[in-house]
């Protein structure tokens, strides 16, 4: 057993991917953008319909421009932390918009989503405290808890009764509580019961911690993700996010009423230790910002657009969650087909995510296809076409619904 | 309160009702090696046992985790203190 011997494992998983002449799912090179929903991959005109990018906002010309001006005043990088030279008034000013956005005291915002969870959850559970997550969390949530020092107790995908007996084991033991969930899971598309865990948090004296990742711009009558959906914003105490989809740009942020998350900035090590937020990246997110909040027409055309891309490969004979929510993933059954099936979709001109065990619940590989607010009707339903087509080239024997 | 022999048996029955597990384990079976359990594959079999036992067993517990009979050591342990 050699440093790198640990690499025989993966060496030979990829192998067995790309073996029959596939692609490497995980080296597709975009060539070029043309707008948000179409790019050119392997020299083709691809259907994107795995991007995360939901509102189509990384195209936003006002963002570009905002990004161009703010590079021009403040150049292309911070080159440092924010508690050291790498905050300036952009930061603040997203900051505060962003808190005003949520009708919260303040924000933080991070270099990534990534950071923003791994952050928020490690300095906020610690030693002596108990953190509850859910079983199908993202690789974020489960690293923080890896960097924080609390116990760590995981409790059934979706299931407020199933954490509520959870915490009514550790009744009476000292330590903080905190529960962490998402609004809408990034692989499945599930939506999250927030009121459920909300009633269940607040009975058992724990702080409850949302990540809308995937729901902010989403979801709720402003947008604000699956809490304002549930009615219970008022109840969250902190709200996590990532610039990197509904805004279209790259970043985390986390939101609160409660003070300390002044203190949070000056113990929460990946928010310490990194550079800021490059100017250009602020200015865009701040302009996308604006276009979220001034275009809600935006979400009921993305609600839509999901509806009928849910509808049409379930008529078609595939599987998928039974929520419509923009991340609609089609669950088959073995690796080797849903190998074959991707890489046929994109033979034939459709990207989406090929998502595989263990990174997927239930031991299942998924198509993980993200729909966007700017998808043309026309482009669905050829999406939904080509899936059929590809499905029948894979030898796949599927039973439309009609 | 059941004893780790006890809490063992209950554990490998419950994994015997999962028709893709060996049909030759015992308490000194390897979790990972002996029945071919990924990462997610674990936690998700250790919540099974949880729910069944009325326990929750943190995750940096399983870290020194092995064997069924390790596991079962654990859960005595954590009864105990609770
Ligand atoms: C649920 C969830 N949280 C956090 C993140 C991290 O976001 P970022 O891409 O900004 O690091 C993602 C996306 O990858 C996610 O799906």
């Amino acid at each position: 057993m050699t440093l790198l011997s640990k690499f025989d494992d993966v060496h030979n998983r990829l192998n067995s991917l790309t073996g029959a002449g596939g692609r490497n799912p995980f080296d597709v090179v975009i060539e070029s953008i043309n707008s948000s929903t179409t790019g050119i991959i392997e020299g083709r005109e691809t259907l994107l319909f795995g991007t995360n990018n939901y509102l189509g906002l990384s195209q936003l010309p006002a963002a570009i421009e905002a990004a161009r001006e703010a590079a021009n005043s403040f150049g292309v990088g911070t080159t440092g932390s924010r508690i050291a030279n790498g905050t300036q008034s952009l930061h603040r000013q997203l900051e505060r918009r962003i808190a005003d956005h949520f009708g919260q005291r303040d924000c933080m915002v991070f270099s990534t989503g990534y950071q923003a969870n791994l952050g928020m959850i490690s300095t906020l559970a610690g030693k002596d405290d108990f953190l509850f997550l859910d079983g199908d969390s993202h690789a974020s949530i489960y690293d923080a808890a890896k960097l924080g020092t609390a116990q760590v107790i995981r409790f059934r995908h979706n299931d407020p009764e199933n954490l509520h007996r959870r915490l009514s084991r550790i009744q009476g033991e000292p330590g903080g509580r905190l529960v962490v969930v998402e609004g809408i899971y990034s692989m499945t598309g599930n939506v999250a019961p927030i009121k459920e865990f909300a009633d269940v948090a607040r009975e058992c004296n724990a702080m409850l911690l949302v990540d809308e990742a995937h729901s902010f711009g989403v979801l709720g009558e402003t947008g604000r993700g699956a809490a304002e959906a549930a009615g219970v914003l008022d109840q969250v105490d902190f709200i996590v996010g990532t610039f990197s989809k509904s805004f279209g740009t790259v970043g985390g942020y986390c939101v609160s009423n409660h003070p300390q998350l002044d203190y949070v900035r000056l113990q929460c090590r990946p928010y310490m230790f990194t550079a800021s937020l490059p100017p250009e990246v602020i200015a865009a997110t701040m302009a996308t910002l604006q276009e979220i909040i001034d275009r809600p027409e935006l979400r009921t055309q993305l609600m839509d657009n999901a509806a009928r891309f849910h509808a049409g490969l379930n008529r078609i004979g595939l599987s998928t969650g039974p929520q419509v929510s923009p991340v609609i993933a089609a669950v088959l059954d073995e690796v080797p087909q849903a190998v074959a099936l991707w890489n046929r979709l994109l033979d034939l001109g459709v990207y989406v995510n090929l998502s595989l065990p263990p990174a997927t619940p239930d031991d299942r590989p998924l198509l993980r296809c993200s729909v966007m607010a700017s998808h043309t009707a026309e482009q669905i339903d050829r999406a939904v076409d080509i899936f059929a087509e590809a499905a029948r080239d894979c030898g796949l024997s599927l039973t439309p619904k009609d | 309160m059941l004893t780790a022999d006890e809490i063992s048996a209950v554990i490998v029955g419950k994994l015997l009702s999962n028709p893709k597990v060996p049909r030759d384990i015992s308490g000194s079976s390897r979790i990972v090696e002996d029945l071919a359990f990924d990462s997610l594959a674990v936690m998700n079999f250790v919540m099974e046992i949880e729910d069944e036992l009325d326990i929750s067993i943190p995750l940096d517990r399983l870290a020194d985790i092995r064997t069924i009979d390790d596991l079962a050591t654990t859960i005595v342990a954590l009864r105990t203190d609770s």
